[in-house]
């Protein structure tokens, strides 16, 4: 029988935690996987071992994974993942490393699985409005959205082996261009607050920005907010033609709801939604719905919300 | 002179209500355009051109119904239009096979792409048409630069990466600040009278295919307030209840 294969998801040189989710995903699709850690330095498998689940853990080593390119880690894991049906997280950086290491072993791809039935695998399509439930035959590459499935429990204490291996890069790091503010993006963010042309100028934006900061969180924006401000860059727009998102809570500030937005944020584990019209659409979809003003809410959540994290 | 392509794909107009008959979604009554992604792609393209001169050609894979966004395109400005004949639904191994062996044929220099197509959301073509081309490849590009290589920016964790990318390759494309063209009166006129260019290449059999179709699971009924005082109680519901801060 071939074996599942995990690939770590690596965020700054480290494992993150949504691999312990890929663990679950894999023994879903019937074993305990092989889990690969691609890094620069063997240590950075550690982060791995302690998560349980895992046949084996192999930290594949090379100078390749220092900064991402395609063609060059596709090659490098090839070259150590055994045969099988190989799992990795739905980010877009590994969505495109599935896609490349699927078509180097000739076969296919299935992104941002949601469910995992046997050999059945149920994706959103049309940015959520639908589900689509695929069959498997054969091995394939799979990718799971975070904060879906359950994460694999700690305490484990898996063996690393070390496996130095190589791939040619095809593309090169020029330079990397930090973003001015210390925030997190929308797609990176377990907490993201948008706001609307319910917000009335983008100058308000101030105020969402103030409560992400004692949140953590993201500030991100509708299409609308974005096609109507030039100030509100299209990198902040959650939807459809934007990006799509899947936090464990969003905040949804002056924002009505149209179709193209919820599909980019319906996902998301608990919506809080912030309206002076009790019609708006997004109320459907909300956990918590607050019919007001954002100038009568937002004082408010902002008070109550730092006296909480104090 | 450079060989520009760029691929295009027809899917339901994004804003649609997406409805189901049976287990399988009907899209009988649903507009199709060319997904919005994609017109980032042609921009990019065409852009290409201006800058380095050459031809660029749409590729599209369907049936004689995609002619029309093959059509969409040839009125923005590209040279050529080419569709792969195709009425099966294709798993990503068969499509990229398809592709690979009409561009390998074209003896392109660049293949530019949607970052994602709007209906499936995968963003695999891109990818994964570049690894079975050999070529070098970037995704959800947000600005290119041509020269004797493109230079390419895309987000990367904390900001974003500026990536040299030696041609061949291929490139999926996202918004960033791009404004694209819209056709012009001259342009849909030459599309009109446009010839498409339908080739028939073999796919190899799928292994992955659409068991069913279903509507996303119903979220039960949220709570509801009235008035901002009520963000003090929701707030500690996030937190007591929701235990999400």
């Amino acid at each position: 029988m071939s074996e599942t294969i995990v690939i770590a998801e690596i965020v700054k040189g480290a494992v993150h935690s949504t691999t312990a989710e890929l663990i679950t995903a894999a023994q879903a699709l019937g074993s305990q996987p092989v889990v690969i850690v691609p890094c620069t330095d063997a240590g950075t498998a550690d982060g791995a071992s302690e998560m349980s689940g895992a046949s084996r853990i192999i930290a594949a080593k090379s100078d390749v994974f220092a900064n991402y390119d395609a063609a060059g880690w596709a090659a490098a894991i090839d070259a150590v993942a055994p045969s099988g049906v190989i799992v990795a997280s739905a980010s877009p950086q590994s969505k495109d490393l599935a896609a490349r290491i699927a078509a180097r072993r000739g076969i296919s791809v299935v992104q941002d699985v949601v469910k995992i039935d046997g050999h059945n695998l149920t994706s959103p399509i049309y940015s959520g409005k639908a589900m689509q439930t695929v069959a498997l035959s054969g091995d394939a590459v799979l990718t799971v959205r975070p904060n879906v499935f359950d994460a694999a429990p700690s305490g484990g204490s898996t063996e690393i082996s070390v496996v130095d291996t190589t791939g040619d890069m095809a593309t090169a790091v020029q330079e990397f261009m930090a973003r001015a503010s210390s925030r997190l993006d929308v797609a990176e963010a377990n907490i993201i607050i948008s706001g609307g042309r319910g917000m009335g100028s983008p100058d308000n934006f101030v105020h969402l920005e103030s409560i992400a900061d004692t949140l953590g969180a993201a500030v991100g924006a509708s299409r609308a907010a974005v096609d109507t401000w030039e100030s509100i860059p299209h990198s902040m727009q959650v939807g459809q033609t934007g990006k799509t998102v899947n936090p464990n809570l969003y905040i949804a500030v002056g924002i009505s709801g149209a179709i193209q937005h919820l599909a980019g944020m319906r996902s998301s584990k608990y919506i809080v939604a912030i309206n002076k019209d009790a019609d708006a659409p997004i109320f459907q979809h909300a956990d918590y719905g607050i019919v007001a003003t954002w100038e009568e809410a937002l004082p408010v959540l902002q008070s109550t919300l730092s006296s909480m994290m104090a | 002179m450079s060989n520009i392509i760029v691929l295009v794909k027809q899917v339901p107009d994004t804003n649609a209500r997406i409805v189901l008959s049976g287990d399988r979604v009907d899209l009988s009554a649903v507009k199709k355009v060319m997904s919005p992604y994609d017109e980032f792609a042609v921009e990019t393209a065409l852009q290409h051109r201006e800058a380095n001169g050459g031809e660029v050609t749409a590729i599209t894979v369907g049936d004689a119904g995609a002619d029309k966004v093959l059509k969409d395109a040839k009125a923005i400005g590209v040279d050529h239009i080419v569709r792969i004949d195709s009425s099966e639904s294709l798993d990503s191994n068969a499509l990229q096979t398809v592709l690979a062996s009409v561009v390998k044929s074209m003896n392109a220099n660049v293949v530019y792409c949607g970052k994602s197509a709007a209906d499936t959301g995968a963003g695999s073509t891109g990818p994964g048409l570049a690894e079975r081309l050999g070529w070098a490849s970037v995704s959800n590009s947000i600005s290119v630069s041509f020269g004797e290589q493109l230079s390419v920016i895309t987000p990367s964790a904390g900001g974003n990466a500026r990536y040299n990318v030696p041609l061949p390759a291929v490139v999926s494309c996202d918004k960033g600040d791009m404004k694209v063209r819209k056709p012009n009166v001259k342009g849909i006129m030459q599309a009109k009278r446009a010839k498409v260019d339908v080739q028939t290449v073999d796919a190899p059999a799928s292994t992955v295919s659409v068991v069913s179709h279903s509507m996303p699971p119903a979220k039960p009924a949220g709570k509801s307030y009235e008035g901002g005082a009520a963000a003090a109680e929701v707030a500690q519901l996030l937190r007591d209840e929701a235990n999400v801060i």
